[in-house]
């Protein structure tokens, strides 16, 4: 088996609101080297397949048709055997 | 005119889309998502709410409902279609109009009146509106912050295809009169063959006798003209 363990994240030009919040916060609670804070989405699919290859081409298809935006979001990934 | 009013599971402004035309005069259907026929319309309506729960992102999930096959394919053929909030996120989401709708910069739910400015009558939808018009018409939404790269928001322009704008009661488009963090204070686009368009404002919460605001009968009559009169 293996498990896809994927990242979705906002692209560095677009503003991410909830990000800015939680820099606020962390700002309020007195973390005064805190830059910038972005929010991700972390995403794990498994699946019944030992051949890497084929499905790290498969993760890749369903992250452009589906999981990641291409327009506000960039992804990665790595498997992992189980 | 003939009506086809999408619903998707989490739909919930189909039926007050259905009736502001019925009780205009015109003949509607309700289209359910695992239909594959449209049933002939002149108009297809994608309604807001929260389709399929917002899961992953607004609007993602339903672009594989079976009947926006038929959709996207009607849309090829030069269909007109109007995707109200949660219709504009499916639209976009689909590929049937640029950009994305990214969450309100606030990162609240808002839900009031608004005012919204027609920027551009060179739409099926607009073409019997006065540019500069100014319409309450209230919006409703967590996800309507529109946001396109910067070749893209210059292909908007150089192709005018910014339909309204977040105005303010006099019709200042500025940073106070935008909602939510919307790029260029965008609230409604139209795509490049002018027969698709997405706005995150609710003209069908606007346009009968029993609501605040009237407005959106000026946009339902400016329809109506263009489709019962012609072009």
């Amino acid at each position: 088996m293996l498990k896809a363990k994927i990242f979705v994240q906002l692209k560095p030009s677009v503003l991410d609101p909830q990000g800015k919040a939680v820099s606020n916060s962390l700002s309020q609670l007195g973390y005064e080297n805190v830059i910038d804070t972005r929010i991700s989405k972390y995403i794990e699919i498994s699946f019944d397949s030992k051949d890497k290859s084929q499905t790290t081409k498969q993760v890749d298809k369903i992250c452009t048709s589906l999981l990641a935006n291409p327009n506000t979001e960039t992804y990665h990934f790595e498997l992992e055997e189980l | 005119m003939r009506v086809s009013i999408i619903t998707f599971p989490g739909s919930n402004c189909d039926h007050d889309a259905a009736e502001v035309f019925a009780s205009r005069g015109h003949q509607t259907s309700m289209i359910w998502h695992k239909d594959s026929q449209l049933d002939n319309p002149d108009l297809v309506i994608l309604p807001g709410g929260f389709s399929y729960g917002d899961y992953l992102r607004c609007g993602a999930l339903a672009r594989f409902s079976p009947i926006v096959k038929e959709l996207v394919f009607f849309a090829k053929r030069g269909g007109y279609i109007l995707g109200i909030c949660n219709g504009f996120q499916i639209l976009t989401e689909t590929g049937l109009l640029p950009g994305t709708l990214l969450m309100n910069k606030g990162l609240r739910f808002i839900c009031k009146h608004q005012y919204i400015k027609v920027e551009s009558a060179d739409s099926p939808f607009t073409k019997h509106l006065i540019p500069g018009t100014i319409m309450d018409i209230p919006i409703a939404h967590k996800e309507g912050n529109y946001f396109i790269d910067a070749t893209g928001h210059k292909a908007l322009q150089d192709r005018d295809q910014i339909v309204f704008r977040y105005c303010d009661a006099h019709g200042m488009v500025n940073k106070e009169a935008n909602p939510n963090g919307s790029l260029d204070n965008i609230a409604g686009i139209i795509n490049t063959g002018r027969n698709i368009l997405g706005m995150m404002p609710h003209p069908e919460r606007a346009a009968t006798d029993s609501v605040c605001s009237q407005d959106g009968k000026l946009f339902f009559e400016a329809v109506e003209k263009y489709f019962e009169h012609g072009a």
